[in-house]
Order: C-alpha cells, then structure tokens, then sequence
C-alpha cells in the first residue's frame, strides 16, 4: 500500500462527547479530527489509513431535518472524498441507528463511497441500509464497541485496498440480501445427495436457497364501462420493431422500449419481430400479433367495445428477467400510462 | 435386472488426421471421413472441423449441443435408439467411451439459443466442457431451411458425429470399467430393507420446436411423466433438442453423464435405496403443470419412496413445477431436495426464483444466471464471436473492442447446471 487511505467518520453527539440527551439537538458540526470511537477505529487500520475527520449530529436533530442534515453531510463528504465512509456503531440505538443508515445509504447510493456501520440486529436503521452498507452485527448496547471496531476496520481496510471480503460468517457483518456466486469444491449434484442423506437422518442441514417472500398486490377495481375506457397494450414476450432499434436484450432484460402504433392496425411481420430468448420465435415472427394481440385490440376499438387503444405499446423481454428490475419497469410503466390517463392494461407473457 | 459396464477409454489429446484412430490417449479424428459422412444428410451443406484443448485460448461460440462419442460392444444398439438407431433397450451390456472427449456442435439457428465456451481462463472455470478435448462440428444447412429443420439437422448431426468418431472404441481395451448394475424395486429393497427409498425426479424443458428433449427419441412434450431404470440414461436414451438459455440446459453429454443419477447411484446401497428417475415434461400451461406435477407424485407413491430428488431444467415458469411438485410431494410425507438456479439479477440483489412455496427447504442452487463475467481475447476463435449480442446473457456491446467478451452466465454452456454438474452456487452476503 503506497498511500494511506482515508475515512471519514459519523457520530452522534453522545459518541461525540458533546452530551447526553440535552445536547441532541445539535446541529451537524465537522471536526478535522478523530472523536470518540473514530480514535479507536483508527487504532485498528494499523497504520494503513487515517481517519481524516468526525462529523458530529444530534439524534433529535438528525431526524427532525433530515434533508438539511443529509445535504450538509453530503457536500462535505463530496468535498473531503473519503475512500469509506464509516458511521457509528449505533447498537440498539434507535435515532441513532435511522441516523446512521440514513447517512449510509445516501452516501452509498448519491456519492457512490462504499459505507460501513455497526448495529444490533433490531435497530430500526438495519432495514434503511443492510443492502448498500456492510452492517457490523454488534451487542445491543455499547459494551460491544471493543467487539465491533475491529472487525468495522478490517472490512474497512479491506474495502479501501480493494480487497475482497469474505462471507458474512467470516466478516462479521449482516447479509446484505446479495447474492453472490461462488464456485465451490462439490457439484451440486453431490451437495444435493448430502444434503439429503442428511435429511433423511434426521441430522441438521442448510439449504442453499431460503425462499424469496413475495410481494402481494392488491388488484385494481374493475372498469365500469370498457366502451369509454382506453386499454395500453403491454407484453413480456419482446415484440419490438424490426432492428430492435433499443436494443433490448434476448434474455434478462435492462429495459422496456415503447413504440407509437397509433397508426397502425396490427404488429405485422417483418415490421415486427420478437427479441426474446425464451420460447421458440419461429411462429411469433411469422404473426408477432400472437404474442402482443393488437389486431384484436384495434378491432374491438372499431367495433366500439372498447373506447380507445392507447397510442403506444410497452415492450420488455421476460426471461431470465430479474423481480427487482421487473419492479422496477413495472413501476415505471405504470406511471407512465397512469399520467396518460390509461384505464386499463392488457398485460402478455409467453 | 439391468447391468451396464461403462468401459473409459482415456483421451488425453486430440487432433484431426486422415483416419479415426486412438493411439496413447490421443484421439485423432478422420476429418474426410467425417465430413463425407455427415454429408449424407442433403441437407447439410457444408460442415467444417476443428479442435479445441484445455488450456488453449480458444473461444467456441454458439455452441448448440455437445455430445459424448461412445460406442456399443454388446447389448443394444449403437448409437442413439430411437433416433439415430433403430429401437433397443438402453442401459444394459458393455459401451465403451472416449472418456475426456466430447463432441460440440457449433453454428447460429435461431439467434439467440446458443452459448460460449472458453477452453481456458476465466472463462474456462465456469464451463465444464473447458476440461474434455472438444471436437468441434461447424455445420452449415442448406439455403432455404425452416428454422426447426435446421434444429433438427444439426441436432441429428451431432450426434451421428459423436458415433462416427466413438466407433474407434469398438476393438479398444478401455482403461478403466465402471459397472452399473440394479435389481429390480423388489429385489433392491429386500437387499436394503432398512435403506430410505429415493427417486430422482429429472425436469426436462419440453416447450414445444427447439426446446425438446427426447427419449428413445420421443419428443418428452407428449409424454405423462415416464419411469427409467438409472441405467438407461446413462446409456444414451434421452438426447437434447434444446436451443435454450445455455446455462442450464441439460447437453446430451450431460445426460449421458448424468451427475444427480451418478451420485445417488454412488449412495445405492450404503445411504439410500435408489429407485430410478422419473422423466418429468415442463409444460407451458398450468393444466399441464398440475397433471405433471399430480403424476410424478402419484408414481413415487406407487413406488412407496421416502424422498426424491427433483432437478429443474431452465428458469421462469418452470420454477412453477418445480415448487408445485416440491409442495405436493412435502404434503404428502415425501421428502425433497431440489435443484435449481437463480435469477437474482446481475447484481445478484433480486429475489431469486419466480415462485415461492415455504415447503422448499431443502434447496440446491447452480448460481446465478445473470451473474456478469469478463472473459479475457481468445487466440482462436471457432464459430462467430459477433453472436454474443443476441445470445441470451449477452447483448449489444458484450464483444468490448480489445476482444473481450463481457456477458452473464446465461450464455456459458453448462455454469449453472440444475443437475448439478458443475460446481457453481450462490450465497447470500
């Protein structure tokens, strides 16, 4: 390592040795120097960083203005450039926590500056954060911060040289909710006829995948009167125009594409053709109407069953197609037509 | 009742030459020979041959299928019964193998269906097909064929390559033979009255043209979930037709080795009692899901099993019949491990599966298709590296200009395997 790295550090204004419950709310302050467990932490990066700074925030402070708060604490960590940035650890310490996790993620996710915390696993700031920030798992109270620091500066110093960390068991933090591929000694196959024989046992075994928990949406009321309703057509089985001109992909999808159709009376071969991966496009090519039915749609618009087809059509390609991004086009989609007064939405897979 | 002896030839090398012969572990291929029998078939135009070694920066892409070459000594017939060979009971008497060598058909059908394989490298730790000596078969169809024709030519093709060039085993004495042999469910459990009874359930994507499999050259889209004796895969009865997603489609080669039935055929006997593998459709319609589903129970029960292990072919709605048959089974007392991948996105933070049951809990993952990688230029490459931006896991800009490829694993044969070939998994961090 040919330069130390650099931290910057958060802590509230007890950490901070400013005071108790009667000093929270102050408001934030910055301090060219280590406060509190920032001497410690730095103790622990053995000389291979610095801790260039503590940035100190009432509790009470913190949460009733929060926005004035996260853009003072942005601008300055913009201006400082930390290689981590490292808040608390907050125990179970509730205002606290939400402070920390609160700073941690928009760090994360505004500045892109890798972020490490420590709290107790029921602190209300673990959910906040657990998925941009490494969590130290510490105690429920700060009787663990000898515990903690060390193992907030290992991942520290391994964050800022670039060093690859290993598993939550080994590094002491709470899962992130990522899931990372690893390549292992077994096949699976044979993983899987020890974990079965140990099933049969009756001995203890983990499964490799615990199962997702879905999301529950409530469905929307019905439409009163189609005749005066406009219907979007949207479709998971990739019609697009030909050349694909957005370039979505054949298989987990980045991206949905829209595409005027105002004038048109159906998705016509070879003006349309499906770029998916997933099913046999030899019969979706010759008649692309098949996957995404807009020749339906128009005649039922001239037959007056329904009022209106809206002008454009949603494209995506569903498979290999990830929940998260599928939520996120879901929800972006949505909106769109929402704001363009759709009343309805026939929705095609494949 | 069955007994097959599997005798391994080792190969150690491969080349091409001027006749079919195996000489000190190196396999030389009849490149004449072969083309002007693959030519046989009018509907290949042109075919063109090479060879790819592990360790060699050599980059395959698209591959189709690969195929394991073999030959049959006794009992059956050689070949592939029921499509390139005439019916015969697969799974008894001697094959030999040229073992460590593998048969990869190459060449665009339908864009995006196919996959890479690098024989070294990064790329090399995510394919298990970096390890075998690869013969590779580019084939060119005939101008003006329907896209499923093609897929059965080359298809066909494949597998007449693995046999033209297995048949050099035929007067071999192999180095090694491995026997696999089971009674029938009655004499098995009076052997092993204590042992726990375990079937394999083996999903296959049965989706209609270009997503097939077939047995004994039965299309499995038209069949009620099927029992096999353990031998008969083994032995070449259940052949790929799948132009799917190439990470976890089952290749014929993998059939032909099929690590779920060879490891709990390695069990047989000392932990469990296995019963055989039933051949479970993945249908596209949820009528067929549950008639599948209620089936491949029913047959575990008739068979009076503890537990099953049950492997899923491809992603998305076959989730579905996986935890529907996972459900099924737990209700009624049967105990299941299961195999599978994930769709966790390529920042491995989604969830992973399209469907949820709480009674998963016993769950093997192939890793995560869209897991990205880079892999490094190849020195060589056989078949056409401007596929990767239609591939399923690449896209446009995946060939980055220094020659790299950045793609997910969707797009290497055989990463995340749902039969559990290879060695790849997921943990949460």
């Amino acid at each position: 390592m040919s330069k130390e790295f650099k931290v910057l550090y958060y802590v509230n204004q007890f950490f901070g040795q400013v005071g108790g419950e009667d000093k929270a709310g102050m408001k934030p302050e910055f301090h060219k120097d280590k406060i509190g467990p920032a001497l410690g932490f730095e103790n622990q990066l053995k000389g291979e960083g610095k801790v260039a700074g503590t940035i100190i925030c009432g509790d009470n402070y913190f949460n009733e203005n929060k926005e004035e708060s996260l853009s003072y604490i942005l601008n300055l960590v913009k201006q400082e450039a930390p290689d981590v940035f490292v808040a608390g650890p907050a125990f179970n310490a509730g205002r606290y926590g939400v402070a920390c996790a609160e700073i941690c993620r928009a760090i994360a996710e505004e500045l892109n500056i890798p972020v490490v915390t420590g709290m107790y696993k029921e602190n209300p700031g673990l959910e906040i954060c657990q998925h941009v920030a490494y969590v130290v798992s510490t105690s429920d109270s700060a009787g663990g911060m000898r515990k903690a620091l060390p193992l907030m500066a290992a991942i520290t110093s391994k964050i800022a040289q670039g060093i690859e960390l290993g598993s939550p068991e080994e590094e002491g933090y709470i899962p992130r909710g990522m899931r990372k591929t690893i390549i292992v000694d077994k096949r699976g196959s044979l993983r899987a006829v020890e974990m079965l024989v140990k099933r049969l046992k009756g001995e203890e075994f983990a499964t490799e995948m615990p199962m997702p928990v879905f999301d529950m949406v409530t469905p929307a009321p019905a439409i009163q009167d189609l005749s005066k309703a406009t219907i979007a057509l949207c479709t998971s089985g990739g019609i697009v125009p030909a050349g694909n001109p957005d370039h979505i992909q054949s298989a987990s999808a980045q991206k949905w594409g829209k595409y005027d159709i105002s004038q048109r009376s159906a998705l016509n071969a070879p003006d349309y053709y499906t770029t998916h991966g997933g099913y046999d496009p030899v019969y979706a090519n010759e008649i692309p109407d098949r996957v995404a039915p807009l020749d339906i749609l128009k005649e039922l618009e001239k037959e007056g069953y329904i009022g209106k087809v809206y002008e454009f059509f949603y494209t995506t390609t569903g498979t290999g197609t990830s929940v998260s991004n599928s939520v996120k086009f879901g929800t972006e989609i949505g909106a769109e037509l929402k704001a363009a007064g759709v009343d309805g939405v026939i929705l095609t897979s494949t | 009742m069955l007994k097959l002896e599997i005798g391994r030839i080792h190969i150690k090398d491969i080349q091409l030459g001027n006749e079919t012969s195996v000489k000190n572990g190196v396999l030389t291929v009849d490149t004449q020979g072969l083309i002007k029998f693959l030519r046989e078939d009018e509907r290949i135009k042109d075919v063109k041959l090479d060879v790819a070694k592990p360790g060699e920066k050599v980059r395959i892409i698209p591959v189709k299928d690969v195929i394991e070459p073999r030959v049959k000594i006794s009992g059956g017939n050689n070949g592939f019964p029921g499509v390139t060979a005439k019916q015969a009971q697969c799974g008894e008497g001697r094959t030999h193998v040229l073992y460590g060598a593998a048969v990869v058909t190459v060449g665009d059908i339908v864009g995006f269906q196919e996959g890479v394989i690098d024989m070294w490298g990064e790329g090399a730790k995510w394919t298990p097909f970096s390890q075998t000596f690869n013969l590779t078969v580019d084939i060119q169809v005939a101008d003006g064929l329907d896209p499923h024709t093609h897929e059965e030519t080359v298809r066909i093709a494949g597998l007449r390559a693995a046999e033209f060039v297995g048949l050099v085993g035929q007067d071999m004495q192999p180095d090694e033979v491995v026997t696999y042999e089971m009674g029938s469910i009655f004499e098995e459990t009076a052997k092993y009255p204590d042992l726990p009874k375990v079937l394999y359930a083996e999903m296959m994507i049965t989706q209609g043209l270009l997503h097939d499999t077939y047995i004994y050259g039965v299309n499995a889209q038209t069949i009620l979930p099927s029992l096999l004796h353990a031998n008969e895969e083994l032995d070449n009865a259940v052949i790929s037709g799948n132009c799917v997603a190439a990470c976890d489609k089952i290749t014929t080669y993998q059939h032909q080795n099929n690590s779920a039935i060879l490891d709990l055929y390695a069990q047989h006997g000392k932990e469990i009692n296995f019963l055989g593998c039933i051949m479970v459709p993945e249908h596209t319609t949820l009528s067929g899901k549950m008639r599948a589903s209620d089936y491949t129970l029913k047959l575990i029960q008739m068979l009076g099993a503890d537990a099953v292990v049950v492997s899923e072919e491809g992603y998305g709605n076959p989730d579905s019949d996986l935890l529907i048959i996972c459900k099924k089974c737990e209700k009624a007392g049967v105990k299941t491990v299961l195999i599978t991948d994930e769709c966790a996105g390529r920042d491995g933070m989604s969830q992973p599966l399209a469907d949820t049951v709480p009674e998963a809990v016993a769950v093997v993952s192939g890793g995560n298709v869209s897991h990205v990688v880079t892999l490094p230029p190849a020195e060589k490459i056989i078949g056409n590296v401007e596929a990767i931006a239609v591939l399923a896991g690449g896209w446009e800009g995946a060939l980055l200009e220094d020659g790299s490829l950045q793609c997910e694993l969707n797009a290497v044969i055989g990463a995340t395997s749902e039969i559990g070939y290879h060695n790849v998994t997921c943990r949460l961090y």
